[in-house]
């Protein structure tokens, strides 16, 4: 199995590599769109800030690619964000996959802090990235903006306010989380999405 | 519910793994890798990766050994130690890292907490401070706790949390090594302070310490060495008995 990881100006593309890596994958990490679309899977990451991800993104005729792929496509954190339809972070147009706004997270009392770091629990889970038993397992998110529960929400986790923990519409599949940080419970999130 | 975490730290000279009791004294405790999978397998929550060598070659062994730890553990972790500049982070976060950890370098150049926010986002950047009490004031060290600034604790904290920090990792030189419990009721003025989350340094020696972290202290992640490399505590029954307590933990 060919699994492609989108090489663009973001952090934690080596840790979703290693993650791959350690599940006996070797992933192509790439830019190229030939590469991209014949992959059988594409691993879209993401750590970074939303208006110059995407303005990056633009430039490099990115966006239009992500938009079209047609196999199974994971976006990992900032990478989910993007797929949305619009960002609070730098006022930004993303990619509109989902029809959801991205939203800063805004604390209702001072013990919230932000961003939501740590480890917290999934829960109304509706996707094949996850399993029944997967229920109130615990997944490590880092993040400063959310995407509220919508039409696409596959899996709802709550801080502040309960929030979309990961997404799915056809061939897209977004996690809020990092998968590739998150342990056991993690390596099954990522093993199911590889045997989409 | 956002769990609370529980993050060993080892500090790491010439590859390898020492904890010093107040800063002097090391020990040897072991592998730093082999260390950091146990640990993952026991349920820590995070790891942090201190490289207390000065010289370059150090340096370089200390960026091999994070590519090792990156490719072994599927838990999130920090390195720090000698960042002084953008090329750094950009070096270790490159080898795998998840945060890197900055102190003395952002008390001598505050800005490169802005750039590292900049350019990473301020989730990558942890602004470590180590601080004594002493006549009435908490004062933070420059160099590993050898120089006294004159900076005053809850000033520093809130200009890094200005300038972009995505968390701020305090330790008590007063408490570390002591075992005699986190200094609380500074942990508890910080939490008040700040909208960032903080973690405690410095002082556990009992479970009863890491509970009064975060009920009394209100920290959002208690880190420790000794007591985890040495056996006097391990991370399965810390985190049975913290929710024994109902303190929310993975």
């Amino acid at each position: 199995m060919e699994v492609a990881i989108i090489k663009y100006n973001a952090g934690n593309i080596y840790s979703v590599d290693f993650a791959l890596k350690r599940l006996g994958i070797q992933p192509v990490i790439t830019a190229d769109k030939e590469i991209l679309q014949r992959a059988d899977k594409v691993i879209f990451p993401g750590v970074g800030e939303a208006q110059t991800t995407m303005e990056h993104l633009k430039s490099n005729r990115l966006d239009e690619l992500i938009r079209e792929l047609k196999q199974p496509v994971l976006g990992i954190c900032l990478g989910m964000q993007l797929m949305c339809r619009h960002s609070e972070e730098g006022d930004a147009d993303c990619l509109g996959v989902f029809d959801a706004e991205v939203k800063r997270f805004i604390p209702e009392r001072q013990e919230e802090k932000v961003p939501h770091m740590g480890w917290n629990t999934l829960s109304d889970m509706r996707s094949a990235l996850f399993t029944a038993e997967q229920e109130e397992q615990y997944v490590y998110f880092v993040h400063s903006y959310y995407v509220p529960v919508n039409a696409c929400t596959a899996a709802t986790t709550r801080y502040i306010l309960p929030f979309s923990a990961a997404l799915h519409k056809d061939n897209f599949y977004a996690t809020q989380f990092h998968p590739e940080k998150s342990g056991s419970v993690g390596e099954t999130i990522l093993k199911n999405f590889l045997n989409l | 519910m956002l769990a609370k975490r529980i993050v060993p730290c080892l500090d790491i000279k010439d590859g390898k793994t020492v904890k010093g009791v107040n800063f002097v004294n090391f020990r040897d405790a072991g592998d730093p890798v082999e260390l950091g999978a146990q640990y993952s397998r026991a349920g820590a929550d995070e790891l942090v990766y201190l490289d207390i060598t000065a010289s370059h070659e150090g340096r370089k062994t200390f960026t091999e050994l994070v590519k090792k730890v990156a490719a072994k553990i599927s838990i999130p972790f920090t390195v720090g130690g000698g960042i002084n500049e953008l090329q750094d982070v950009d070096r270790l976060l490159s080898a795998g890292a998840d945060k890197v950890s900055i102190n003395s370098s952002a008390l001598r150049n505050p800005a490169l907490i802005e750039e590292i926010a900049r350019n990473f986002g301020s989730q990558v950047c942890v602004v470590a401070i180590d601080a004594n009490y002493e006549d009435g004031q908490w004062q933070c060290y420059l160099n590993g706790g050898r120089v006294p600034t004159g900076k005053d604790l809850f000033q520093w904290a809130a200009e890094a949390e200005d300038r972009g920090a995505g968390e701020i990792l305090f330790t008590s030189m007063t408490h570390d090594g002591v075992k005699e419990g986190y200094p609380n009721e500074a942990l508890a003025r910080l939490a008040d302070q700040l909208h960032i989350p903080i973690i405690a340094s410095g002082g556990a020696g009992t479970m009863e310490h890491f509970r009064d972290a975060f009920l009394l202290g209100k920290a959002d992640a208690a880190l420790a060495a000794s007591v985890f490399h040495f056996g006097e505590i391990r991370i399965d029954e810390l985190k049975a008995y913290l929710r024994g307590q109902n303190i929310a933990v993975r």
